[in-house]
């Protein structure tokens, strides 16, 4: 079993999602890390200088926020599906809505689709006002084991 | 200041620029190694804090994101006339095959069409056999967006 399985094992028994964060490097790296005090699964990417990518609004560099939505959908399939495997992504498409503030990014995401190898996710991010997203993606996963399959995680 | 003909003065000033103007890049440890008109690439170094999964060393998606983002954006950076600010539109990125641990992945982009609110991109990432992509981009971007212009000064006559 992955380590970030066992990691998810280890969350569920204690309640905490934000566990699932520590097994990623990047995550870590990135300070993406899922929550669930409402209630509701979100994963937040907390702001930090090294994510800007315009020094002259201020604004969010694009990448980061594809890279949080990627996560988010991960984090997502991980703690509400019923995944056995650490979902692989095939590909995302990432569309850009307004431009980020130096300020923290929350993203929720859900299953559009649940095929039996092939999961189809969307997920949104947003600032302070979650009527105003900053940026959404739509995004496939390979969701069981194959050796052929695509990277991801 | 007179147009900068050479490949390496070009360069160096993307590389100049990307990393006073743009934080994420240069954390990243973007480098830029190739930028002419409608073409710009880029090398990342494998590092274990850009890691999605420990147990493969295999990198995040996110890193690769980031990096196809900037590469197709500096490649509309060199088909503009003047210095214009613009932002990425939508993204798309097909991850073919795991990036391989411990070694560089290299962006190639080509901005193939440039029109008065719209650039179009396309971009590859490799091990550095273009034939043999980890991943494939396809990116468009809104010219003449707020805020000041996202693109080195080349010499342009004002």
């Amino acid at each position: 079993m992955s380590a970030l399985l066992s990691r998810l094992a280890e969350a569920r028994k204690e309640g905490n999602v934000a566990r699932l964060a520590e097994a990623i490097p990047y995550a870590r790296w990135m300070q993406i890390a899922p929550e669930n005090g409402t209630g509701e699964l979100l994963t937040r990417m907390r702001y930090h200088p090294e994510l800007i990518g315009n020094t002259f609004l201020p604004a969010i560099h694009g990448g980061t926020l594809g890279a949080m939505l990627e996560m988010a959908a991960i984090f997502h399939l991980l703690w509400e599906t019923e995944t056995e495997t650490v979902p692989k992504i095939v590909n995302i498409t990432v569309d850009y809505l307004r431009s980020a503030r130096p300020v923290d990014v929350i993203a929720c995401a859900k299953v559009t689709k649940q095929g039996r190898r092939m999961v189809n996710v969307f997920a949104e991010a947003w600032q302070e006002d979650r009527s105003k997203p900053v940026a959404t993606a739509n995004a496939h996963f390979l969701v069981k084991s194959d050796a052929d399959a695509p990277p991801s995680l | 200041m007179p147009p900068l003909t050479s490949k390496e003065e070009r360069i160096a000033l993307f590389q100049q620029w990307f990393s006073d103007n743009i934080p994420h890049n240069k954390a990243l440890g973007l480098k830029v190694i190739g930028a002419s008109r409608g073409f710009a690439s880029m090398q990342l170094e494998w590092r274990e804090e850009l890691v999605g999964n420990p147990e493969t060393g295999v990198l995040a998606g996110g890193p690769l994101t980031a990096m196809l983002d900037g590469c197709c954006g500096m490649s509309v950076a060199t088909m503009l006339k003047a210095p214009e600010p613009f932002a990425t539109l939508d993204l798309r990125i097909d991850y073919v095959r795991p990036a391989e641990p411990g070694k560089p992945v290299i962006a190639e982009a080509e901005c193939y069409r440039i029109t008065r609110s719209v650039a179009f991109t396309r971009a590859f990432a490799h091990h550095g056999d273009a034939k043999d992509p980890i991943a494939a981009a396809a990116g468009t971007f809104m010219l003449g967006t707020k805020g000041k212009a996202t693109r080195p000064p080349l010499g342009d006559k004002p």
